[in-house]
């Protein structure tokens, strides 16, 4: 940075604090994410970008370190309370290393929350999860249901058998079976969240059962290890593979057939609902308190449980028609 | 000697084929047994080049590390619009350069295969999230041609299966027809006697590592266009597969001895097994320790194999003693 721009940028910083002070009326609210550059939360930036629009009286601060450690984080915040903004939004790297920084914050009346990956409760007044074991498990039986009207059969294919997030949400997606009738489950097999064991797993069920009509792959290696095998045993149109994904690494997959759709949390609306819920809470117009329910405007409204956390929505469905979109995003 | 226990293995391959038929009778039609030498087929190249490491008293354990490296790069160079012939000579000569590192600490830093291997099998996987930032590359950002290659069938076997059989020729000639393949015998066999005869051990180790690192790079590039997905962890943990296979096919681990013959039937053993537990309906908490019975009784049945030990000619002297 040569000297002329360092003066340059003094100086902005300088005219933004100060334009800040002059519109007192303006909350300030600071979307703190696990490093700047990523996909994904360049894409909450703009949900929270368009929370502001809808709002009004609301400047975001988008800012985070420029690698994900907790460090880096704790800097930023600091410096967010030095310029004393009003709410602070934060994806965290450390669940526990940001807690005393965020508690000073709090001490100087700034709301702070968390999103997308929580801090501990003592360091935050509410944590807004993407979604949560139910609703997941719900989609991603809803997403093979969506596209067998006639019901068929249908396989899991998850990582490890000890891998906690696929166990509850195969356990959630059984319960919610007896709603979709003529959805039968035949197998559960464990691909261990490697490629070449998933694609392996994948073309055993295929040859086991020959009327499979839908693989629900609740984990980002398997689903993209099950479409390639299915697309390699030329079998797309007859079997589709859905689950949860990234909208990068399924792009092609969901292009050629293999894959009629698949879910994962919106960014974006993550973002625009993390900022609906600070702007309420440092407004004293909702109260982060156990059984509260907070407004987040489009998305409707966040039940907060008795650890004042709160679940977002259904993931996001992705198909032919938006992967585009997103793909470039995540 | 050597004939019998392949033999043995040969039965032991047929004995698990037909027990598997019997539960699942589709498994054994040739359509889908070409299928799994095709899927076998990275076991088999990498289990080759381990062996003629192991032959010469080493161990390469950064196999799978250097496949994944491998693998990476040419997905990246696909992305960058590099043609297929010069991307498979890239990772051959790269995967080949990996394994001189490893030769190199071997022979001239004297530190032993095994800790050397962890560290660059650490190393190289590092070196993958450096250049991707732990990014994937994905089906979509490859080109066709790149993920056909392996794929294209030449009498009803993948290009891949192909691949492994030309290795298993080339590398039965190089260790039975030439100076160099005795070499890696004597190295092992005998270290000492090995000097004496004109052999460097150091040299011959470093070969071998080449050679391993060479045929790990060409795995790579396979298996990265099989699944169509690179990123860090893949092949994560196959070096233990590797060195598996080449146990199962009776290489013995102290070096010296052990056959092409053997470690393609111990690799074959192996991809069987893997390919069979998904479509038998065992319960998945059962697959692994199935797998790992099997290693077992196969070293087990390698050991009583082995031949009587050295008979104590002074014992007379040791009582005296």
């Amino acid at each position: 940075m040569g000297i002329l721009t360092k003066a340059l940028t003094t100086a902005a910083i300088a005219t933004a604090l100060m334009t800040g002070g002059a519109h007192a009326e303006t909350k300030r609210i600071a979307l703190v994410v696990k490093a700047l550059g990523i996909g994904f939360f360049e894409a909450a930036n703009k949900g929270a970008q368009e929370a502001a629009k809808e709002l009004g009286d609301v400047e975001i601060i988008y800012t985070g370190p420029t690698d994900t450690t907790a460090e880096g984080q704790i800097e930023v915040i600091n410096s967010l309370i030095a310029q004393k903004v009003d709410a602070i939004a934060v994806s965290a790297n450390d669940t526990d290393a940001l807690v005393p920084t965020l508690k000073k914050a709090m001490d100087r009346g700034i709301t702070v929350i968390s999103w997308d990956s929580g801090v501990a409760k003592e360091g935050r007044l509410m944590q807004l999860n993407p979604s949560s074991s139910s609703l997941i498990g719900n989609t991603i039986v809803k997403l093979a249901a969506d596209h067998l009207p006639e019901g068929g059969d249908v396989a899991f294919l998850s990582a490890t058998t000890t891998s906690t997030n696929q166990n509850v949400w195969m356990a959630e997606a059984t319960k919610v079976l007896p709603n979709y009738p003529g959805i039968n489950v035949v197998a559960t097999v464990y691909g261990d969240d490697l490629a070449d064991k998933s694609y392996r797993e994948t073309q055993g069920l295929l040859q086991t059962y020959p009327n499979l009509k839908a693989i629900i792959a609740p984990t980002s290696v398997g689903i993209v290890a099950a479409a390639q095998a299915v697309t390699d045993a030329g079998k797309i149109g007859e079997v589709n593979v859905t689950g949860l994904g990234l909208p990068s690494e399924m792009a092609g997959h969901v292009k050629s057939g293999a894959s009629k759709s698949f879910a994962i949390w919106n960014p974006i609306d993550l973002g625009y609902s993390a900022t609906m819920i600070a702007y309420h809470l440092s407004n004293g117009d909702a109260k982060a308190e156990p059984g509260a329910e907070i407004s987040m405007g489009r998305m409707g409204t966040v039940k907060l449980d008795e650890n004042t956390e709160g679940a977002m929505a259904d993931p996001f469905t992705y198909d032919a028609s938006n992967i585009d979109a997103f793909s470039s995003i995540f | 000697m050597w004939k019998s226990r392949e033999a043995i293995l040969a039965l032991a391959v047929l004995a698990l084929l037909a027990v598997i038929a019997s539960r699942f009778p589709a498994f054994i039609l040739p359509g889908n047994l070409a299928r799994v030498f095709t899927d076998t087929s990275p076991l088999i190249i990498l289990a080759l080049g381990q062996m003629v490491v192991i032959l010469t008293k080493c161990i390469d354990l950064s196999v799978a590390a250097n496949l994944a490296l491998c693998g990476m790069i040419a997905a990246m160079l696909n992305g960058m619009g590099v043609p297929l012939p010069l991307i498979l000579l890239i990772v051959l000569a790269l995967g080949a350069a990996l394994g001189a590192v490893n030769g190199l600490l071997v022979w001239k830093v004297n530190i032993p295969s095994i800790v050397v291997t962890l560290g660059t099998m650490t190393i190289y996987r590092g070196v993958i999230f450096l250049l991707t930032d732990g990014k994937w590359i994905n089906a979509h950002q490859m080109t066709d041609g790149f993920k056909a290659f392996p794929r294209t069938s030449i009498l009803g076997l993948p290009v891949m299966g192909w691949i492994a059989i030309l290795t298993v020729i080339a590398v039965a000639v190089l260790v039975n027809r030439t100076p160099l393949g005795r070499a890696f015998y004597a190295v092992g066999g005998n270290p000492h006697a090995a000097v004496y005869t004109g052999i460097s051990v150091g040299r011959t180790q470093f070969v071998a590592f080449v050679l391993s690192g060479a045929l790990a790079g060409l795995a790579g590039y396979l298996w990265v266009a099989r699944y169509a997905v690179a990123y860090v962890d893949i092949a994560g943990g196959f070096e233990l597969d590797v060195v598996a296979a080449c146990v199962i096919g009776g290489i013995a681990i102290a070096g010296g001895a052990g056959s092409v013959t053997g470690c393609l039937l111990g690799a074959l053993f192996l991809g069987i097994v893997k390919n069979a537990l998904p479509v038998i309906g065992i319960s998945p908490f059962w697959q692994m320790a199935i797998s790992g019975t099997a290693i077992l009784i196969a070293i087990a049945f390698n050991a009583r194999g082995q031949g009587p030990k050295g008979r104590i000619i002074l014992k007379q002297a040791e009582h005296r003693a």
